[in-house]
């Protein structure tokens, strides 16, 4: 059985930390949630394999784009009682700052939740609620024409 | 400035980037101002585990990689010059094949004095009928010095 239905069917449909146990990326990369109301907070503990300048040293951007792709995705499958995944149509990144060797947090803002397609604003921070090290805004689908 | 091929920096390039190493990214070929790399197809990278297809973030973690490494002016190190990516915009034209390999191609198609502009695309089979597309915008010449370690707190 797919996992949304099968979670849906046990009442745990808000459980988005049991769904993140099943999603192997989201384990590779450390991810973890928070909820506060209804709002989801995503938490990235910082670990070595996220890092993509040793240099300075810096997280990847695409592990930076990816927490904030998840970020998203969470809050959409929270929201709703679909049993089906949103899956991602476009993102726009912006990169503001470095993302340090910290933990970071993030959180979306759904802009507007169609029928079909959701858009959906996120943030990405570090120390600094308020000082944002990255943002995204992106679209998501819900649901196909051709779905039942 | 040292006189190293690009394919040697390229190689090179990717050892050392533990996000890199982390997910399986590989290098393939290079042209000028053009790059190829690609993940091998591996189970902790899968999004959805109901069909197996890989995550977006793994497929966006490449195209920033491969976006990454052609918007290095060609021929110049990483310790001649730091790029930090300022935008990246994907469009997920299509499901990933689970099972499958997934290729990216980056080409730095404008340089200036302060940015790179690309274009990537990532594939299973042919860049014709793509995964995702990507336009990116880099910043040449930013820091690339340690950061100082954070202040501690105040206790209050």
């Amino acid at each position: 059985m797919k996992i949304l239905q099968q979670l849906r069917k046990q009442e745990r449909g808000k459980d988005v930390e049991e769904l993140l146990k099943h999603i192997p990326y989201a384990q590779f990369l450390g991810l973890q949630v928070e909820r506060h109301n209804h709002l989801i907070m995503t938490i990235l503990p910082f670990k070595e394999t996220l890092v993509g300048n040793t240099n300075l040293p810096a997280l990847h951007g695409g592990a930076v784009g990816a927490m904030m792709e998840m970020t998203a995705l969470i809050q959409l499958i929270y929201d709703s009682a679909s049993e089906i995944l949103p899956q991602t149509i476009d993102v726009s990144f912006d990169y503001l700052r470095s993302a340090r060797d910290q933990t970071t947090f993030g959180q979306a803002f759904v802009t507007r939740r169609g029928r079909r397609v959701a858009n959906v604003r996120t943030e990405l921070w570090q120390e600094d609620r308020h000082r944002p090290i990255a943002i995204s805004h992106g679209h998501f689908l819900l649901n196909s024409l051709d779905a039942p | 400035m040292t006189n190293k091929t690009n394919e040697h920096d390229f190689e090179e390039h990717l050892i050392n980037v533990p996000h890199s190493q982390a997910i399986g990214i590989e290098y393939i070929a290079a042209g000028p101002n053009e790059c190829e790399l690609a993940i091998r197809y591996a189970p902790h990278l899968i999004g959805n585990p109901d069909t197996g297809v890989i995550h977006g973030g793994a497929i966006t973690a490449l195209l920033d990689n491969v976006a990454g490494m052609v918007a290095r002016p060609p021929g110049m190190q990483r310790e001649d010059i730091s790029i930090a990516t300022l935008d990246l915009r994907i469009d997920y034209t299509g499901q990933a094949t689970p099972g499958k390999d997934i290729r990216a191609r980056g080409h730095c198609f404008k340089r200036t004095q302060n940015i790179a502009f690309v274009r990537a695309v990532a594939f299973t089979e042919t860049p014709d009928d793509p995964v995702a597309t990507c336009t990116a915008t880099f910043m040449l010449g930013t820091r690339n010095t340690p950061f100082s370690p954070a202040p501690q707190a105040e206790s209050s």
